[in-house]
């Protein structure tokens, strides 16, 4: 690789060809602060906090887009920088809605940060012009408040990169501010509810809509029975909000924290999982054989769902009609689970705790109530829940490790991959493999669908067919794949796509990293190492082998695919408008 | 300054629509032509409401919200039509210090609009302008190409009065 030397601080460099100011100084553990930059996506040089002296140059430049050059000599750090940034803070300040004790982001805020870094010892230095923003509470899974909005432009540029584009930056001078065409609220473009400008929000501006209340209301209440369910991706990120390592699997604490809540029963999404594997293994080898419409795309992904019924509603069909894990959990719950335990479902509070803001539009979708009740009747985010955990008083780190209830804390390795890129493929090949064969499968790893990529391919020969499937995440690279399905050019017989890039792991749910780590950690990596690690050490791999799920088709659903089984655990969806 | 959206029904004909597909064909897909159609469609419609640049936007594959930031963001773009009469008044230097903004408040109190608006019977709309080169009538309103010069507000009623009766 080609590099050049040049100085920062007086420290001599040497950084690939082609980087930046912001890199090269990283190589020598300096890390200039920025706000509105991110990494491939949003490199607009803006925000101008990352300002540094450059020997020789007119004026400040900006390190995050700057090139990097031979012989150059950098300060990052003088007098004259830090000025700047701090004359930037406060100008940024002087529109800002600064009552931080009651924002969402207190101690988690960018914005909070820099200022103490860069000592703003008085919030109210400027006056600026401060035109008032109403709330734009009007969608199901989030909140934004534009009087706490810094206009970085970093929720553009995700919504951009989700391939939806729905906010974008109206008006100019003090009126500029984040919104849609013609000032619509949220709820009536075509957002898809994904949240990924919420995890790219380095203020309070976005945040999802707290539906903590509801649960703790539930739980106080004696006359609800409870029941929470985690998803496979929270016990690799709920760490992170107690100040654990990226990549913790914290499922004992976590659910030693969820009966500390008190919530009455704590079971696993991840049946779940298994049971939409068993209901959509059984779809696949259906639709091959009997020739209904390939590629099937799976449905596990609210946010994919609901970018399907906007941006390509004539492509619906080739959606899988399973419910999504979280859905055909409560199904069962108050279902054969009420059944069993002979609580009748009316009594039933069931909360699914999701790495997802799509979540809460799910659960509120039509036919999603085929026992007569709502499937799931809250859904919390990874935020939500470590904020219920924080105000409990629970000390995370000190819990001791707890199992699951049985029966539906049950599940196999191939439910816990669920939370990653290509976990759903792997988990459905597992079974699906092993039913069409009939044979029991060598390796249980079909590695070419791990990974971080956004779209990954293989194929694969079960019996006498070539299996053609494709792994994508993040809209931007589902789109790429879905206008081949359009056009008839594709060679896939099943596709998985997740809403997120990474995959849950990455969803707009979890906790909050800032900048710095999207920009120069491999948070999708890592996060998705420790389900890998979960599912290479399950006793149990394959959602087949699943006992509980077992039990389940046995003594109520019969096979998969039954009359039951599509009553309870299959939907239907509805091309939707772009505008209302 | 904030645009207001204009809430009067679309009227837009068959034939219009026509003439802007036709400019969005010339572009080919190139994206970067969006100001050039945005000037052509307002040519046309004289304005760019929802349902103008909803067109655009399928028209070209651009997302609707950037239109319309583009449209909120430049001065030339009108989100409200224009009246059967633009009473454009101009608030240049020399008209604003000989009381300007007091006949640009008379009309819109008159008219019960605001700048950028319409009437809801398609007769008038208003505008604030920059100089239009009579300074020396300060201060200035032009209603179509009539100019009228040495304005004061309590004259505004029996101007107005002359174009409703038109």
């Amino acid at each position: 690789m080609e590099t050049i030397n040049l100085k920062i601080n007086n420290l001599a460099v040497s950084a690939p060809k082609g980087s930046t100011i912001l890199e090269a100084a990283r190589l020598i553990g300096i890390e200039i602060p920025t706000l509105c930059y991110l990494k491939e996506i949003n490199e607009i040089g803006a925000c101008r906090i990352c300002m540094v002296e450059v020997k020789g140059a007119r004026s400040l430049v900006t390190a995050c887009v700057f090139p990097a050059s031979e012989g150059m000599e950098v300060f990052t750090n003088t007098e004259k920088v830090r000025k700047s940034r701090k004359l930037t803070l406060e100008l940024i300040l002087s529109t800002h809605d600064r009552r931080c004790l009651s924002c969402v982001r207190s101690g988690n805020c960018e914005l909070q940060k820099l200022c103490k870094e860069f000592g703003v010892d008085d919030e109210q230095h400027f006056e600026g012009e401060n035109p008032r923003y109403e709330f734009d509470d009007s969608a199901a899974h989030m909140v934004r408040d534009n009087n706490r909005c810094i206009l970085c432009r970093r929720c553009i540029a995700a919504c951009k990169m989700q391939d939806c584009a729905v906010i974008g930056a109206n008006a100019r001078g003090f009126n500029t501010h984040i919104g849609s065409a013609f000032e619509k609220d949220l709820a009536d473009v075509s957002c898809v509810s994904c949240g990924q400008c919420i995890v790219h929000c380095p203020t309070g501006a976005l945040s999802e809509k707290d539906d903590s209340d509801k649960v703790l209301a539930a739980i106080n209440d004696p006359n609800k029975v409870v029941i929470v369910h985690t998803a496979p991706s929270i016990r690799a990120t709920l760490g992170e909000a107690f100040g654990l390592p990226l990549g913790t699997n914290v499922q004992g604490k976590m659910v030693a924290a969820l009966r500390r809540l008190g919530f009455n029963k704590v079971f696993d999404t991840d049946f779940g999982a298994d049971l939409t594997i068993m209901e959509e293994a059984n779809e696949f080898i259906s639709r091959v054989t009997n020739g209904g419409v390939l590629p099937m795309i799976t449905s596990c992904s609210p946010g994919w769902v609901k970018y399907c019924e906007h941006y390509f509603p004539q492509l619906l069909p080739h959606l899988s009609s399973c419910k999504s894990p979280q859905q055909m959990f409560g199904a069962i719950i108050k279902s054969w689970y009420a059944q069993k335990e002979g609580i009748n479902p009316a009594d039933i509070v069931c909360v699914g705790i999701m790495p997802c803001t799509a979540k809460k539009f799910e659960n509120k979708r039509d036919h999603q109530n085929a026992t007569g009740y709502p499937d799931v009747d809250i859904a919390l985010t990874t935020r939500e829940l470590a904020r219920m955990i924080d105000s409990a008083g629970i000390y995370f780190k000190h819990l001791p490790d707890e199992q699951f209830d049985n029966p539906l804390g049950e599940s196999s390795g191939a439910g816990v991959i669920f939370g990653a890129t290509g976990g759903v493929m792997e988990a459905a090949l597992r079974t699906a493999v092993e039913t069409l064969t009939g044979e029991a499968l060598h390796s249980l790893d079909f590695t070419e669908v791990r990974g971080t990529k956004g779209i990954k391919e293989a194929s694969y020969t079960v019996g006498d067919l070539t299996v053609n499937v494709c792994a994508a995440s993040g809209l931007e690279n589902a789109r790429k794949v879905l206008e081949e399905i359009a056009a008839g050019t594709s060679k896939y017989h099943f596709v998985e796509i997740m809403a997120c890039p990474g995959g849950c792991v990455n969803g707009g749910g979890q906790p909050v990293q800032h900048a710095v780590v999207r920009n120069f950690v491999d948070l999708r990596g890592a996060r998705a190492k420790a389900l890998y690690e979960a599912d290479a050490a399950a006793p149990i791999r394959k959602s087949h082998d699943n006992p509980a799920i077992k039990q389940l088709y046995a003594e109520f659903l019969g096979e998969p695919g039954s009359h039951k089984a599509h009553e309870l655990l299959h939907t239907s969806y509805a091309p939707r408008p772009k505008y209302k | 300054m904030l645009k207001k959206i204009s809430k009067l029904p679309f009227s837009g004909t068959p034939e219009q629509e026509a003439r802007l597909q036709a400019v969005i064909a010339e572009c080919s897909g190139d994206k970067s032509l969006l100001m050039h159609v945005m000037q052509q469609a307002q040519g046309i419609y004289g304005y760019l409401p929802f349902e103008v640049q909803a067109i655009i936007a399928d028209g070209m594959d651009i997302p609707l919200e950037h239109i319309y930031g583009v449209s909120t963001f430049y001065a030339q773009f009108a989100l409200a039509p224009k009246g059967k009469y633009n009473v454009s008044v101009c608030l240049g230097t020399a008209c604003y210090v000989k009381g300007a903004q007091d006949v640009l408040e008379k009309v819109m109190d008159e008219l019960k609009i605001g700048s950028g608006e319409c009437t809801s019977d398609g007769l008038f709309s208003i505008e604030a302008c920059r100089c239009i080169g009579a300074c020396g009538l300060a201060p200035v309103m032009m209603i179509n190409d009539d100019v009228y010069g040495n304005l004061s507000p309590a004259q505004i009623p029996g101007i107005l009065e002359k174009y409703r009766n038109n």
